[in-house]
């Protein structure tokens, strides 16, 4: 009898599980329908970029920093041990484009940015000003969702980029300023390993989409909220929750198809 | 609220640090001037044994870099590797009679092609071949060999 329950209790979850998922998809149908309105309206993208984007500035570019200082630090004490400090440059600078870069920026922004969208929508959907709203024939996926939307799928690679640059100068700052490795090792064996396409290309493209699905995730689970306190506040966990989750596994999966033939 | 004029400076500020660091990981970080692959024209070279060449791998005449490795098979008649490379299409003055070698950068290093440019008054052009070849030196066999010879030594006295 146990596992009859059990397995009725599996069912009922999968089951949920792909009902939220089609209402997900059928979500993000409606919200890039918006989108074309949008780009007509370049003003209402202008709040939420700056809010998306501007404000989540610092936090990328110090952990950024943080992260490539450490990361040169400790690389630098393992290649020196097989006389290869010269390599640190290549080490650090293709762990940052193709993967710390994109998949830590993907978790501080739903952090930082996700959170707080799930949190205004959901908030907005439980003082009722979403119903209000669709009173007023104002469609609430075009006119709230979708600018943030946009925002979050333009934002990201832009803070992706910002956080390898960033990293790979304090990296530089502890390789070359702090340990002595050599300026000229540095920066040209970096540019001998690193490829345009195959590695900057597909970190942005990586980037791109975490993007897209951490702002899918942040907007659905606001306008699906529960329209009370407590919905709104376990909505909020979720995002972050999930985002991680999802980040992490298409990581994998993206990391194969782009870089498992080499 | 803020007024208008910062926030679209703050956003301003964010998309222009956005390119800017887009711009330093083209052009600072990988080496923009490199040529793609499909670029340039190809030739081929067949190898008793590549060692540990790989696709993607350097070739390189008087060792400056001017081409890429782009595909490496396997004749199975002749049984030998084939190589196929792309050579940058300003370097298009390889005489018909080049040599190519596999040779390792530093002892542990990747290993790259060698090009030595031979005498004849033609050029190789695209989907040419290069005759002469040298395999890869792989360390067992050398190490092999020199402790057979060690050992022949040996047995003569």
């Amino acid at each position: 009898m146990i596992v009859v329950d059990w397995l009725q209790r599996l069912g009922r979850n999968a089951l949920f599980f792909l009902q939220r998922l089609g209402r997900a998809t059928v979500f993000l149908l409606q919200v890039l329908a918006g989108i074309p309105t949008i780009i007509m309206q370049p003003r209402l993208l202008l709040w939420e970029l700056y809010s998306v984007g501007v404000l989540s500035l610092a936090i990328i570019g110090i952990s950024g920093l943080a992260v490539g200082m450490v990361l040169g630090l400790q690389m630098y004490t393992t290649l020196v041990d097989f006389g290869a400090a010269q390599s640190l440059g290549p080490v650090v600078a293709l762990s940052l484009v193709r993967e710390l870069g994109p998949v830590l920026t993907a978790l501080l922004y739903s952090g930082r940015a996700g959170s707080a969208l799930t949190a205004e929508i959901g908030l907005m959907k439980a003082t009722d000003q979403l119903s209000v709203m669709e009173m007023m024939a104002v469609d609430p996926l075009c006119r709230v969702v979708a600018p943030r939307f946009l925002a979050g799928v333009v934002s990201v690679p832009l803070l992706a980029a910002i956080f390898s640059a960033v990293g790979i100068l304090g990296a530089y700052f502890v390789g070359v300023g702090l340990l002595g490795v050599d300026a000229g090792a540095f920066w040209s064996q970096m540019q001998a390993k690193v490829d345009l396409h195959a590695d900057v290309y597909n970190g942005l493209i990586k980037s791109a989409v975490f993007g897209l699905v951490a702002t899918w995730i942040a907007v659905f689970e606001g306008y699906d909220a529960v329209p009370t306190t407590e919905g709104v506040s376990r909505a909020t966990t979720r995002t972050v929750v999930h985002t991680a989750f999802a980040i992490l596994g298409l990581d994998f999966v993206l990391t194969a198809l782009m870089f498992g033939g080499i | 609220m803020m007024n208008v004029r910062a926030m679209e400076i703050g956003v301003g500020i964010f998309v222009a640090a956005g390119l800017a660091a887009l711009l330093m990981l083209a052009m600072r970080v990988s080496n923009v001037s490199d040529f793609s692959e499909g670029q340039g024209y190809t030739l081929t070279a067949r190898f008793d044994n590549i060692g540990g060449l790989k696709v993607r791998s350097p070739v390189r005449i008087g060792g400056v870099r001017i081409g890429r490795v782009t595909a490496i098979s396997y004749d199975e008649r002749a049984y030998q590797a084939v190589v196929t490379m792309a050579i940058q299409n300003k370097y298009d003055r390889l005489p018909t009679d080049t040599h190519a070698s596999i040779y390792t950068a530093g002892l542990l290093g990747e290993q790259y092609i060698g090009l030595e440019p031979g005498g004849a008054e033609k050029y190789l052009a695209n989907g040419g071949e290069i005759k002469q070849t040298q395999s890869a030196l792989v360390l067992e066999q050398l190490i092999g060999q020199f402790l057979f010879s060690k050992a022949s030594e040996g047995a003569k006295k």
